[in-house]
Formats: C-alpha cells, structure tokens, sequence
C-alpha cells in the first residue's frame, strides 16, 4: 500500500513519482535507520522503562531486589533531604535565571550592532560556552580559593574586601559565586539565542517605528521583545531545565556543602543510587524529578506563548 | 545554506548621542571580564610552582617554566593515560555519531518504510529526557553487558545521548539536496549505499561537521556519566581525573599542577569551537532555523 506521512516535512516527497523498486527502497529505508533505532533503544528507552520499574522496587547494587509498590514514593515524602535539596535546587534556578537573562539581553543588543570588529566580541563571550562545566568549575574553585585566589586578591586591590573571604564555606556566598562562574560559563550561549532571534526581526519593521519617532527603548519594549517572544521561551525552557539539572558545579565546588545544603535534586539522585547504592530509591527520585521537569516545560511554554499577538 | 538571512545591519548611522568608542570600551571590558580566568589559568600553568603557589598571588611569571606539567603528569596513571582514555572515547563518540546520524538522516530524509514517523519520533523524544534522569538502569545495563570501566562503554553511552541532535541535523541536510540529482544516479545504476557515499555526503558535509563537533566537544567535557561509570583509578576520563585532584586523591592540591590539568582540558575545546565555528553555530541554530 501507498504509505503517506502526515507531517509537513513529507509533503515534498509524497509529490514525487513512485520508483519501480519501490518495496525494495522500503525496506532499504529501516536498514538505514536500523543502527540508530537500536542504540536509542537499548541505552535510552530500555533504561527509562527500567526506572519506572526499579522505582517499585527494593533495589541494591547486589543481591535480590524485592517488589516493594509505592513504598519509595512513600518515603520520599519523609525524606528531609530531598525536600532540602528540592528547596535548594528551586532557589537556585530562582536565582540564576535573571542575571543570565538580562545579562544576555544586553550583550545580545551589544553584538549585533552595526560596528566594525564586532564578530570578535561576540566570540570572545561565546568562549566559556564550549570548555566543560567540570573544568571551569575547577578554575573557579581555585580563582575563588581564600589563599591562592585572584578574586580576592582583586576585590582586596579595588578596597571592596579586607582580607579574604572564603567564598565556598558558607551557603551564601557560595551561592553567589556559583551563580557569578556558572552566568560567566553559559550566558553565550543564551546570548547566541536571542541574537539569532533578534536577527530574524525584519529590519522594515524598526525602520518604520523610527520614521514614526520611536524611541530606542520603544523600541526595544514594542518591537524587539513581543517578537522576540518564542526565542525567549525556548532560551528559557533550556536556560532552567539547566540549572534544575545542576549537579557538576555543587559536586565540585562546594561538594554539597556546608552541612549538606547545596544538595542539588540530581546530587541526591546521584547520593542515593551511587554512594548508598539505593537504587530503587534513586530511580523514584528520578521519576519525581522527571515529572517535575515536564511539567516545568510546558507550563513555561504555555506562560510565553499566551496573548502573542 | 542560507542560515542566517540578510547582513545584520540595523541602522547606518550609529545615534550620535551614544558615541562609538564608549561602545568599543564597553566591548573591551566585558571581553576581558569573559577571558580574564581562562588566561589567568593558563599564565599560572607556566609559572615556576613556587610562583603559581604563592600567597597571595604574584603576577605575571619571572619565566616560563614546565614544571607545573611535569607534576600533574605525576598523578596517579600519568597524564597520558587519561588523555588516552579522554581521547579514545571522543574519537569512538564522534565516529559512531556521525555514521550512525548519517545513515538514519539519510534514510528519515530519503525513504517511505512502515512506523517511519513513530521511529523519527521516538529519537527525538530523547532529547526532551534529560539523560541524568537515566544513570541508575543504564549503570545495570552497562555492568549486565560487562561494559562498565571500560572505554567503549562510555562512548556508546555518549552516542546514544548525541543521536537525536545528529538524526536531527543530518535529516535536515539530506532534506536540502535536490532529488533530480539523486534521481539522475540512481539512473545511471547508482545503488543506494554508494548513492549515499559518492553522491550526497559531500553534500551534506556541513551537517556531518556539525555533529561530529559536537559529538567531541560534549564527549571531552562530559563529568556525570564518566564519574558513575568509570570509577577504576586507571579508566578515569580527563575531568574526572580533574576532580581527583581537587579532591585530594595524590595528596594536597597542586594549583600549579591543576591549572596545568585545567588548561589542557580546555583548549582543545576552545581551539575545535574557533575552527569549525561557523559550524558550531549552524548547530545552535539548526533548531529554529530549518537549512
């Protein structure tokens, strides 16, 4: 039978003349997807599955796992740390989202200016995008280091500090310079985003707002950020899905401290199912978070895509 | 590919009231705000250890010394070990990306064949599941195929994760390749593999680029995965060999040595990301804008 493919990617081949080996191609088609289709089934939704399953179940890393039902749901209500690390991972997408946003904006408006050169700036605030979040966690552990650290000494020469602060020892400050590494580390790529968003606006558009007599800033708050709108919306969702996610920089800098109070949700999953290898329990999480993070998503597309237009 | 659109000037006249060298000064400080620790990093790399340990800090090195290098190659296994293993996986992840994205790219663009839709779907899927979400089974799964520790198993671990942007792209560029000229091959006897090979890949070489970039950038950089699955001494990946240092593992941290670590994990980063950049940035793109 004739197979055609409802989206609209297909239309253009759906048009075209059937060939006469047509079930020979057919099949040829499955061979070429085959590989593909196997790894993502064996590493990704034979895994997803099994969390749902392992989530019902007593699980250790050796011996019998024992059909327990709901019961790790059950204790995860009981469970101060993971309402703690909840708390604290909510906190910190809280907090990190403005700056990268804001600071984003502005240096989006900046690098698409008409200057000469500009290419480079652009990619000089893109670089910390690509270097791994491990590594730079590691050169901002040393920079924020009490000893040998330049930040201090820094703020010491420029009489904002005496002596020196240790940064990663207490919660807020060490939230703070978490925030200030992980905003240096990933505002590019929220950056590169809205730009790309800000160049597909029809230069027409601003051309005629000044004829009118629109004013920069008019500008920027009738024309630039209602259609900006998407690309704001998929920055955001990728931006907080991020910092929900976060676990490489509090399992380097701070390794969850002081007293266990930068435990991220991921760190706690990790905790659970790597270190006291409860991982029945670790895959409960997992679901939790998960069902968390899909409904994060789409209420964040529902908030940014209402009253467009 | 027209990617992005039209040059991207927005008015001739720069307002007067804003006058341009503040510009260029704004655009100056915030370039070295962004470079500042990356290059702080590297200069201590070289300075002698006596230097980069001092307290407080010293400035630029009285001579560049090598010795910071030497040390962190003394760590556990030695730095070549865990460069090989780092390298290793990357070559395994970007080689595996990239032919199995190609070919299901190739056969989602080019084909008709029964659940098509369900199949592209599913791949897709996968990007919206965070794979954190995932470790636990898939550490089970890794050990039951007795894949753990061991560098294959990390890099099928990565490919996986990097399919559903690689199919994603590589449908994409199959999909901007006029038909008459696959038509034309296939009259002239051409059969589907080398259609594919002598035909089109050097068509679609921008996407395979861009996916293999990938594919070895988050291979390289990759901590979580690496951390669960790869926790003998001498299969450490180079982050994770990072963190051991940090962590104490050979005894008190060298910041010399670990910035001397720091800086040879970053800069093959930095030096793929201002090669292939316009690459780079076709990927970020790829999502919003269809080649």
């Amino acid at each position: 039978m004739i197979e055609t493919s409802g989206t609209s990617t297909e239309a253009m081949l759906t048009a075209q003349p059937r060939s006469r080996n047509r079930t020979i191609r057919r099949h040829t088609g499955l061979l070429f997807v085959l590989p593909a289709v196997t790894f993502t089934t064996i590493f990704f939704i034979l895994p997803l599955l099994m969390t749902i399953w392992m989530s019902l179940h007593n699980w250790p890393l050796l011996g019998q796992s024992t059909f327990i039902g709901f019961e790790n749901y059950s204790s995860l209500t009981s469970d101060r740390q993971f309402w703690s690390s909840l708390g604290f991972t909510i906190r910190y997408t809280l907090l990190i989202t403005p700056p990268i946003f804001v600071l984003a904006f502005v240096l989006a408006l900046l690098v698409n200016l008409p200057l000469r050169w500009i290419g480079i700036f652009r990619t000089a605030y893109f670089i910390p995008v690509v270097i791994g979040l491990g590594a730079s966690s590691l050169l901002w552990v040393w920079l924020l280091n009490d000893r040998v650290g330049a930040i201090n000494t820094l703020l010491r020469q420029a009489n904002i500090i005496e002596g020196s602060l240790i940064w990663l020892g207490s919660i807020d400050t060490a939230i703070f310079a978490i925030i200030v590494s992980v905003t240096w580390k990933t505002v590019g790529f929220t950056m590169v985003l809205l730009l790309t968003g800000m160049q597909a606006i029809p230069q027409e558009i601003y051309q005629a707002a000044m004829v009118d007599g629109a004013s920069f800033l008019g500008r920027l708050r009738f024309i630039t950020l209602p259609l900006l709108r998407s690309t704001i919306a998929l920055a955001l969702v990728l931006s907080v899905i991020g910092s929900f996610l976060a676990f490489d920089q509090f399992y380097i800098m701070t390794r969850g401290g002081p007293r266990n109070q930068t435990i991220t949700a991921v760190y706690w999953i990790f905790n659970n199912s790597f270190t006291y290898f409860k991982m029945g329990y670790g895959s409960a999480l997992s679901i939790v978070l998960l069902g968390i993070l899909v409904i994060l998503s789409m209420l964040q597309l529902r908030l940014l895509r209402r009253d467009v237009g | 590919m027209n990617i992005i659109s039209s040059p991207t000037i927005q008015t001739k006249r720069v307002r007067p009231t804003i006058s341009k060298s503040l510009l260029y000064i704004l655009c100056i400080i915030l370039a070295i705000v962004f470079l500042f620790p990356i290059t702080w990093s590297i200069i201590t790399s070289f300075k002698p250890p006596a230097e980069a340990a001092a307290i407080p800090p010293t400035g630029l090195p009285s001579y560049i010394s090598w010795e910071n290098y030497q040390k962190f190659n003394g760590f556990g296994d030695g730095a070549g070990r865990y460069l090989f293993n780092s390298v290793s996986v990357a070559i395994m992840t970007v080689a595996g990306t990239v032919i199995l994205s190609t070919l299901a790219g190739y056969g989602f663009s080019r084909f008709d064949f029964p659940v098509k839709n369900l199949l592209f779907l599913m791949i897709l899927t996968t990007l919206m599941i965070p794979f954190q979400m995932i470790l636990t089974p898939l550490f089970l799964i890794l050990g039951a195929l007795g894949l753990q520790n061991t560098l294959p198993g990390l890099a099928l671990v990565y490919i996986t994760f990097q399919l559903p942007f690689g199919v994603f792209i590589m449908r994409n560029s199959f999909d901007t390749v006029p038909r008459e000229l696959e038509e034309a091959a296939l009259l002239d006897g051409c059969s589907s593999v080398s259609l594919l090979y002598r035909v089109m890949l050097p068509i679609v070489l921008p996407g395979v680029i861009t996916a293999g970039i990938y594919a070895f950038l988050n291979s390289w950089n990759e901590f979580l995965a690496a951390l669960i699955f790869m926790n003998h001494q001498n299969m450490f990946t180079f982050p994770i060999l990072l963190n051991s240092v940090n962590y104490g593992l050979y005894g008190a941290v060298d910041w010399g040595a670990l910035q001397a670590g720091v800086t040879i994990s970053i800069l093959p980063s930095i030096l793929i990301f201002l090669l292939f950049q316009r690459y780079y940035m076709q990927g970020l793109t790829g999502g919003s804008v269809k080649a």
